[in-house]
This record gives structure tokens, sequence and C-alpha cells, in this order.
């Protein structure tokens, strides 16, 4: 074996196969859909359209290439490594650049390693994509326990807090001993919780997603009239909306429950996973409608990770991180986390859920080092844009490189 | 027939269900995919894999497809086209004289099975202890969306439109003079026609106040009784209350699920409340029923839902009642003025206080608290629940009835 890593102990290569029969099936499953009916309005405000969900199965049955998972995964260094009791599946991409930084990203629901795979370009090769070597990170991406080729739990307790745990462990074991996190969505509490936790080696981290609200919005709340502008409400409601939504209600409550329908109906894990905000669903429901993609959330993209949650048959332990969540929320009232006191990078992208403001951030995170809010982007911001996305990570680590990558 | 006389037709009704579907049916359970067990060893994650496992085995190899046609067709059975939708209703006549008309509103995840039990006590009282005086005439209708009613094709059929079309229908049935009744949705149903009061409604009873489940605000606190009513709400709002948001804001997109999955959609109809849920849990994984919550009950009513594929539509009536309650909001309906009943049953997501339902409903005549009985009470406890019914009516029938 050529790489260090490759070598080291617990650490197995991994290829992704998938059998024709599942593939098969799918497609059979896909094509006996039962459909409801149209829903009564002209908009998303009853949920995900017919229209649109149609468009999206007829790609999926006579157009999509079903080998493009297989395909984008395997062109990458995949790995598996068992961190506390479960096998935790990673994609490496080492920068051929010496002193490159050490990046560790996490992915959301409904997103997957797959949402990454285009920023691991621009990280680990920024010559090629418009930067300078001293941009360079050697890039880890995780998939969270139950997402993806991850093991998913077969206990209570793996919340952000764990995960985090496991991902410092999986740094160590890589050789790091100097890197940054980064995360958005699920990722964002991950990322937030390895700040608190402050492995040693942990230098910094990133976040496009305001995961450490829920005391500090509560705190807003309370204070509203006396201390919040017109702007700040605004966003306040935005953040309350995100909060209200079914689907984080029953994935945080009682993910079982619907789980048994993402497992069993590919339309409607379909639906479930479109079902996440206002602009990712325009933005998707043009791609599939009008032939209009924006950025990286193109029809094929979309339908691979809807599909590596199919095949993986992670419907319901993905849902499960939602439960974890809710869970940790509650106890984290009682028992607060230490605060994070390492250097905190933020990136506002203009489509986000709610657009945090700075003094949020500072709020929520003492040592604020960079904050910037980016021209173009969405929730999904490092799969729809992948070079901004780049370029704010290497901006935000800059002052970070002091020490010596691995 | 004049163009008027066709429009206020009523028709006669039969279920018939292809065998087509039923093996289509069959064959998704088979094909069942499903997810790893839960990680608690309670409901706090949902419906318990073992019970839905329980559920499906039971569904595929020893249900008899057959007892929906069966136990409808026996009962007479109606379609009128009503507000632009055709809806259908069991319509029991009882054999005395003077009985009382009494339309009976389900809810969801419940459908006119949940009330079958229920006819033979109240309308042939005389054959379940009862005497000719407890008599009741009786109409169950579908609520649009659901069963064999049509669906709405246009937005606007909350529950006040509802209620609207039930007073018509009353009246086409030639009752002057009936009373309603409804718990869960069917609740929603009946205590928008008390606030509309139509001419003919002489009183209602409920067995769920609607009001507390939106707000509590303004209602006393201050007993232990009370004081447990709002805990009950609170646990409710806080475990398992995914369905009632997302029905209320994403019907659409769980309807897709319901649509195509039999599993979850029966996973989706067991999630409702605590209590029905373990009793429901007991039925197919103990063998232990309890009352009418048989597995041939349970699997009738999700069947229905199946066959007539109205995940979706039926969803939709949380998203009208949601819109409903956002255009209502600040504005107090017209007052009740008919005499109300209600009936706690102890198994009930709440059990709301006399001090609450007196406080929604001054004009309270019958209050009480039942021994047994859960949110599907009638469905539970047909017999318990119909004696609660002649109690909560008997001081209105005074005067010729239809």
């Amino acid at each position: 074996m050529s790489t260090t890593t490759e070598t080291a102990i617990g650490i197995r290569p991994f290829e992704v196969e998938i059998s024709d029969e599942k593939i098969e099936e799918l497609r059979s499953r896909i094509e006996a859909t039962r459909w409801p009916t149209k829903e009564l309005v002209d908009d998303w405000s009853q949920g995900v359209r017919l229209s649109l969900l149609q468009g999206l199965a007829r790609y999926w049955t006579n157009t999509y290439d079903f080998g493009r998972i297989e395909a984008r995964l395997n062109a990458l260094p995949q790995f598996t490594s068992e961190i506390d009791g479960l096998e935790i599946h990673f994609i490496h991409a080492r920068s051929v650049h010496e002193g490159a930084l050490p990046l560790i990203i996490t992915h959301g629901w409904p997103g997957s390693v797959l949402e990454m795979t285009e920023v691991i370009g621009p990280l680990t090769d920024p010559t090629s994509h418009g930067g300078t070597a001293e941009d360079a990170f050697h890039v880890v991406i995780p998939s969270i326990p139950g997402y993806g080729f991850s093991q998913a739990p077969t206990e209570a307790g793996w919340d952000s807090a764990r995960i985090a745990g496991a991902w410092a462990e999986l740094m160590t074991r890589l050789g790091y001993t100097h890197y940054v996190a980064q995360g958005g969505d699920q990722g964002a509490g991950v990322t937030d919780a390895m700040g608190r936790l402050a492995p040693d080696g942990l230098a910094g981290v990133h976040f496009n997603f305001l995961d450490a609200v829920p005391k500090e919005l509560l705190m807003a709340a309370l204070n509203i009239r006396l201390a919040f502008s017109h702007d700040d409400r605004d966003q306040l409601s935005k953040v309350l909306a995100t909060i209200m939504r079914g689907y984080i209600a029953e994935m945080g409550e009682h993910p079982q429950t619907i789980g048994y329908s993402l497992m069993d109906s590919p339309i409607g894990l379909a639906a479930w996973m479109l079902d996440h905000d206002a602009d990712s669903y325009e933005k998707i429901s043009r791609a599939f409608l009008d032939g209009e993609a924006t950025g990286g959330l193109t029809r094929d993209t979309v339908l691979d990770n809807i599909t590596l949650y199919w095949l993986t048959g992670t419907g319901a332990s993905t849902s499960r991180l939602y439960w974890e969540t809710g869970r940790a929320g509650t106890a984290s009232i009682k028992n607060p986390p230490p605060h994070v006191k390492l250097p905190v990078a933020y990136t506002v992208f203009p489509d986000e859920l709610f657009q945090a403001p700075r003094h949020w951030v500072k709020n929520a995170y003492h040592n604020l080092i960079y904050y910037n809010e980016a021209e173009k982007g969405g929730h999904f911001a490092a799969w729809e844009q992948p070079e901004i996305f780049a370029a704010e990570l290497r901006a935000a680590f800059k002052t970070l490189r002091n020490g010596s990558g691995s | 027939m004049s163009a008027t006389a066709a429009a206020t037709e009523i028709r006669e009704f039969q279920v018939e269900i292809p065998q087509k579907k039923i093996d289509d049916l069959r064959r998704r359970i088979a094909a069942t995919r499903w997810p790893s067990k839960e990680l608690v060893d309670d409901r706090s994650q949902g419906v318990q894999l073992a019970a839905l496992k329980a559920l499906a085995d039971y569904w595929a190899s020893e249900y008899d497809f057959g007892r929906i046609e069966e136990r409808l067709n026996a009962l007479p059975q109606f379609t009128t086209e009503i507000d632009g939708v055709e809806i259908h209703f069991i319509h029991v006549r009882s054999q005395h004289e003077d009985a009382l008309p009494l339309i009976m509103t389900h809810g969801w995840p419940g459908s006119v099975i949940e009330l079958l039990d229920s006819i033979g006590p109240l309308t042939d009282p005389t054959a379940y202890g009862g005497s000719a005086d407890d008599a009741f005439d009786l109409v169950l209708p579908s609520l649009p969306g659901y069963g064999f009613s049509g669906e709405p094709a246009e937005v606007g059929w909350y529950t006040g439109r509802v209620a609207e079309a039930w007073a018509e229908l009353m009246g086409r049935l030639g009752y002057t003079r009936y009373v309603a009744q409804g718990g869960d949705q069917g609740a929603a149903v009946t205590d928008d026609l008390a606030h509309q009061g139509p001419e003919g409604l002489i009183g209602v009873h409920l067995n769920l106040l609607r009001s507390a489940l939106g707000t509590t605000e303004g209602l006393p606190a201050g007993s232990e009784q009370e004081r447990a009513a709002l805990e009950e709400i609170k646990t409710f709002r806080t475990s398992g209350f995914g369905y009632f948001l997302e029905q209320s804001t994403r019907p659409q997109t769980i309807g897709y699920s319901l649509l195509d999955s039999p599993v979850g959609l029966a996973g989706w109809m067991l999630d409702h409340d605590t209590d029905s849920y373990y009793k429901i849990a007991g039925a197919f994984v103990d063998g232990k029923p309890t009352g009418g919550l048989t597995r041939d009950h349970v699997l009738d009513n999700i069947t229905f839902y199946w066959l007539t594929a109205t995940g979706a539509s039926a969803a939709r009536s949380y998203w009208e009642g949601g819109r409903a309650a956002a255009q209502a909001a600040g504005k107090a309906p017209p007052p009740v003025t008919v005499p109300v009943g209600f009936t706690t049953f102890p198994g009930e997501i709440f059990r709301a206080p006399r001090s609450w339902a007196e406080q929604v409903y001054p004009t309270l005549t019958y209050f009480h608290e039942a021994d047994r009985g859960g949110h599907f009470a009638a469905w539970e406890e047909p017999e318990l629940f119909s004696e609660e019914l002649r109690a909560a009516f008997g001081s209105l029938r005074n005067g010729r009835t239809s």
C-alpha cells in the first residue's frame, strides 16, 4: 500500500458495490407507484407537488443512470474504520501539496457525503481551481452513523456529541494533529459539538448554519422588543418557521413511524427528502420541470442522493438522528455543554433558511474570527456552489494554517 | 325529474371492491422493505417494529379482505351530492317511533368503520339494555376526502363547510329536529355545527374538547385535574405530534407515502395517541384486544383507507383545519346556543375537566366521566358510548323528531 492512511490500524479501503437486483427492485417499485391526486393549490403550500414528483419519477426510471453512485464514489478514496462500536464510512482525499490543512466536513439531512464530493477538487487541488498551493486541504468526509455506508447505531445515544467524539478519534487515527472542521445542517450540530469538545489537534471550525441557537435564540426571543431590530425579528420568525416543521417534529419525536414509509416507498422517500426548504425546493423543481439546474443541484445529483438513501436502506436510521438531537437538546437545557473557545468562522449563504446576523453568531461563539455573506447559494451550499463554498473555507481558515498538518 | 331534484337526489350505495385491488395490496404487504428495530423499548420512537410486523403478518395471512364489503353492505348506505362533493353516508332508522335523529361524525385516523358497532345500541336500544325511548335514527356520513365520499377538488372544505353540508344532509333526509355528535375531527365538525346553529339542530354531544388542543389559554389551571389535563396536552404536543403538524402543513408530501406503502400507511395511522397505540399493539402482539379495538376492526379501518386511496385527501382535512384556524384568529364565532353534552373518556389524549367544558360551552347541560374508553370511544366501548348519548340527549326528546 502506498499511503500511510491505508496502512493505519483498523482502516480498510472501501468500494461501493450495488447489485443489479436491488436496482431492478427499485425501478419496479417506482413504476408501481400508486399516486395521490393532485394537490389543491398552485404552489408548494400543501407540500411537494405532484407534477414535480411525477417528473422526478419519469427521469428516475427512464433516463437516470443507476451506475452513477458507484462511479462517483468509487472514483474517490473511500475507507471504513470501526469507532465506538460502529463501522464508519469516509472519503479521505489528500492534497498533493505539502502543508495542506486537514479538514473534516460533516454532511446533514437529507444530504450525505454526495453533497460534498464536488468541493473535494477545489479544496485538495486549489491550483486547478483558481487558488494557490497555500489554500490546500486534506479532506475527510465521513458518513454520519446511520447514513449512507456507515453502520446504523443499534442503541440510543448517538447524538452530535458522541459523533463529534468519533470524528476526533477518526482524525487521530488518520494521524492528523492539527486540523479544522466544517459543517452545515446536522453537520453544523456535529461540528458545534466538536468545538465544545475541543479535542487535541482541532484548531478551529467553520459553519454555514447556526446550530448552536436554542439557548441563544430563546434569550433573543425574550428580549426581542428591547434589543432586536426589525431585521432580527424577520430572521427570528424564519428560525421559528424552520423549527415548526412537520418533518422535524416527526423525525424528532417518532422517527420509526415515518421510517416505515421511507423504507418501503421510493416516491414517499423522495417526497420527504425534497420537502426541506422553499429555496432548495424551487431550485430542484426548476431542474426537473424546466431543465434549468441551479449550480450543482442537477437532476442527476439530486437523484444520486435519493437513490443512495434508498439503496442503503437508511430512511429510518437517518431520521433517528433528529430524535437524538431532540433528546440531547432537552438534556442540554439542564446541563449545558461548555462554550466553544476555539476560533469560529461563519459564512451566511443568501438563500439559507435564515441569515444569521453577525451578532447572533458572535453571541453563540465569542471567538468569531471570520464572518462573511456569500453572494450565491442556499442550504446545500457545498452541493449547489462548490467553488464559492471552497473559497469561503480558504478564507475562513487562512489564519489557522500555522502548524504542520500531519 | 327536474334539475334541482337530480342535484339533491339520494342514491343507494353498495361497496364493491375488485379482487385486483386486494391482490395488489396483499402483494405490497408481502414485499414490504422493513427498517431496523427502534432503539428503545417503548413508543418513544414511534410505532414499534414488533407491533407493525405482527399487524402485517395478520393482514397478509389471516385477515379476511371481504370484511369491509360485508360489514358496510349489511347497512343501508347512500350517496348524495352536496356543495359539489358526493357524500357517502349510512342511514339507519330505528323501528321505534319518535326516535331522535342523530348525525355522528368520525375523525382521523378513523372512518365510518369506527362507529359501526354503536349502530345497534343507538337504533335498537331494547336489544341492548335500553328502552324504546332511548332510540335514535342514525346518520353516519363519511367526511369529504374520506372513505367513499368524494374528495374535494378545491381548497376550502374546512370543518365549518362540512358542518353546513351536514345540515343540508339532515334537511334532505327530512329531519327537522335533530342532534349531532363527534370526537376528534368529528368534534370539530360538530363544534362548528353548534356555532352555526342551523334550524333543526337542538343539541350536540362531544367527546373531545377540540379548542383546548389548539390553545389552553384562559382555561382554569388551579385544580389537580386541570393541571393534569394541561400536562397531558403538553405530552401530546411533544411526543408524537409530528403527524398533526405534517398533515396540517404538508398533506401532499406525506400523502405519497400513504398512497404507496400499506405498511407506511398502517404505521402512520397507528401512531395517534399513547393510549390507543398500546391497546392496538396489545391486540396484535399479545392477542389481547381492548373492547372493540380488535385486530380485525383495526385492519378494517386501515384496509378501508388503503382501498379507497384516501391517505392524501384525508390528510388535507388537517391542512384545511390549520388554514381555517389562521383565518379565524381573533374572530369569535357566534356563540353556541343549543344545549351541549360532554363525556370525558379516561384514555383520551387529555381528560377534559368539567370546568373546561363549562367554560368553552356555557350551555353545557350534561357532563360525565366515563369509566372506560379512550380516543376512539365509540369504537372501543360502543355500549358505554351509546349509554352516554342516551343520557346526554335524554332531556331533548320532548317533541316529534321527524
